[in-house]
C-alpha cells in the first residue's frame, strides 16, 4: 500500500455488513439511515463475498451480518458460507421474523458461529406495539428456540427505552428461557430514527437509575448463567464512550449499497466523503478514504479534548452525537461533563411526550 | 441462587471452547485471540497454553500434568492457575467446564 501515514494505521478487528435496509419491522430507534437504500442498490452475492475476503485480509476477524433484516436477502445462506469461506467468525443480528425455521439448519451447515436476535419487550402485547409488527414476539421466541436447536449460541439484544426500561428484569428472564448465553441490555442511542422519536423513548433519571440497580442484581443472580451486558445511557452519563473504539481504528460498515462508513450513523456528518466497494478495495478504504481519516488521530479535536489526558481512551467520545447536540462534529460529546453543552441534555431528557412512534417505515 | 464462589473443576472434567468460541492466531493482529460471541479478548501467553489445550479429549489433570512438565512449574501452582484461569473463563460462557 502507497502513501502510508506518519503512524501504522490499526487494523479493524470487525466489520459491521448491512446487508439490506429491507425490515418487517418497523422499530422507532431503527439504527439505518432516514434514507433507506432501495432493494435495487443492494451489492450482489459476488461483491459481498469480495469484501469478506478482503476484510479477513485487512485483519477482520468477526463480521456481524446485519439490515434491516439480514435474512431479507435471498442470498443469506451464500452469504453466510461466503464470510465463513474467507476465515470470518460469522455473527447472524436478526429481527428473528422472516427467517424460515428450515433455513436455519443451511445456515449451520454454511458455518454460522452465532446470532443475536433483538427483543422489544417481556410481553407480547407491548413488545408488538413497540416494534409495529403483529406477532413478531412469538416469531422472535421461535426462531430462539430454532437457533439453539441447532445449537448455536445466542444473544439477545434488549433495546431499552422509556416504554421497558422497567421490564429488565423480566426481560434477562425470557433471554434465559429462551436459552441465551447473553443478553444485552441497550439502551436507545439518538441518532437517526431515535432521534426522531427521542422526546417518546427518553427515560427518565428516576427510570434508569433503577436500571442500573437492577442490572447489578441481576448481574450477581445469574452469575455463569448468562453474561449480562450493560452500560449507562448517553444522556444521563458523565463520560463519553469511545464510540467504535475510535473513529476508524476498530471497525467498519458496508452499507447495503456499498459505501463504507467508520460506523453507522457517519452519513449524518455534512461534508464527509465516503468510498465505494464497487470502486475500491476495503484496504484502499481504510487507509485512504477521506471520511476514516476525517477523525483519525488528534488534529482534528478542540478543547477540552485537545489537552484532556483521556483524549487517547475515549477519542472525545461520538462525533456523530456531538454534531446532533451541538451542529459540530469537531466539539467534544456533550455527554462529557467537561463540555460546555453539557447542560444542554439535563434540559433534553425532560422533554417527553407520551406520542404515537414516528415509525421507521 | 448465587454463585459467585469459584466453580470447583473436577480433576476428570474435559474442559472445551463451546461452539462461538475460537482461539485463533492472526499476524495482522499480532498473534493470538479468543473469539466469542460479539467480543473479542486478547489472552497473554499463559492463558493461551492453557486454552489450547482445552480441546474435549485431555482431563483436567492430564492438562495441568503437561503445562507442568513443558514449563518446569510445580504442579500445584499449575493447577491453581489453570483452575482460576478456567472457572473465570466458564462464567463468561467461553468454556465449557
Amino acid at each position: 500500500m502507497d502513501a502510508a501515514p506518519q503512524t501504522p494505521l490499526p487494523r479493524p478487528l470487525g466489520l459491521l455488513a448491512e446487508l439490506t435496509h429491507r425490515c418487517p419491522l418497523a422499530c422507532p430507534y431503527c439504527s439505518n439511515p432516514l434514507r433507506l437504500d432501495a432493494r435495487e442498490d443492494e451489492l450482489d452475492t459476488e461483491t459481498w463475498a469480495r469484501v469478506f475476503r478482503e476484510a479477513a485480509a485487512l485483519g477482520v476477524l468477526q463480521v456481524h451480518l446485519s439490515g434491516g433484516e439480514p435474512a431479507a436477502r435471498r442470498d443469506i445462506v451464500e452469504l453466510t458460507a461466503a464470510a465463513h469461506d474467507a476465515g470470518l467468525y460469522t455473527n447472524l443480528i436478526t429481527s428473528g421474523v422472516g427467517v424460515a425455521s428450515e433455513r436455519f439448519a443451511a445456515l449451520s451447515d454454511a458455518g454460522l458461529d452465532h446470532v443475536q436476535v433483538s427483543i422489544q419487550d417481556s410481553e407480547p402485547e407491548s413488545a408488538d406495539r413497540i416494534a409495529g409488527y403483529r406477532g413478531a414476539f412469538a416469531r422472535k421466541n421461535a426462531l430462539a428456540a430454532e437457533v439453539i436447536r441447532h445449537g448455536i449460541p445466542l444473544t439477545v439484544n434488549a433495546v431499552m427505552h422509556r416504554a421497558n426500561i422497567d421490564h429488565i428484569e423480566a426481560m434477562v428472564d425470557l433471554a434465559l428461557a429462551l436459552g441465551a448465553g447473553r443478553v444485552e441490555i441497550a439502551h436507545v442511542q439518538y441518532y437517526g430514527w431515535a432521534l426522531k422519536n427521542r422526546d417518546r423513548l427518553m427515560p427518565t433519571r428516576e427510570q434508569v437509575e433503577r436500571a442500573v440497580a437492577t442490572v447489578e442484581a441481576l448481574r450477581a443472580r445469574h452469575h455463569g448463567r448468562i453474561v449480562i451486558d450493560a452500560v449507562v445511557p448517553d444522556y444521563y452519563a458523565r463520560l463519553p464512550k469511545a464510540c467504535v473504539g475510535g473513529w476508524g481504528r476498530r471497525s467498519l460498515n458496508v452499507t447495503p449499497s456499498g459505501k463504507v462508513l467508520p460506523c453507522h450513523a457517519a452519513e449524518t456528518i455534512p461534508g464527509l466523503v465516503f468510498w465505494n466497494v464497487r470502486a475500491h478495495s476495503l484496504a484502499d478504504i481504510w487507509q485512504n478514504a477521506p471520511a476514516f481519516n476525517a477523525f483519525r488521530g488528534e488534529d482534528w479535536m478542540q478543547e477540552p479534548c485537545r489537552t484532556c489526558p483521556k483524549r487517547g481512551e475515549d477519542f472525545g467520545g461520538c462525533r456523530c452525537q456531538a454534531l446532533a447536540l451541538t451542529g459540530d462534529a469537531r466539539a467534544a460529546d456533550p455527554v462529557c461533563h467537561l463540555s460546555p453543552h453539557h447542560s444542554r441534555l439535563a434540559e433534553l431528557v425532560l422533554e417527553r411526550e407520551d406520542a404515537a412512534y414516528d415509525y421507521r417505515r | 441462587m448465587n454463585d459467585t464462589a469459584p466453580r470447583s473443576l473436577s480433576p476428570d472434567a474435559r474442559p472445551r471452547l463451546p461452539r462461538g468460541v475460537r482461539l485463533v492466531h492472526n499476524e495482522a493482529q499480532g498473534g493470538w485471540l479468543l473469539l466469542a460471541p460479539e467480543r473479542v479478548f486478547k489472552p497473554d501467553p499463559i492463558a493461551v497454553e492453557i486454552v489450547k489445550r482445552c480441546t474435549g479429549t485431555a482431563t483436567l489433570a492430564e492438562i495441568v500434568d503437561d503445562l507442568a512438565a513443558t514449563f518446569n512449574a510445580p504442579r500445584e501452582r499449575v493447577m491453581a492457575d489453570v483452575t482460576a484461569l478456567l472457572s473465570g473463563l466458564a462464567d463468561k460462557k467461553l468454556l465449557e467446564p
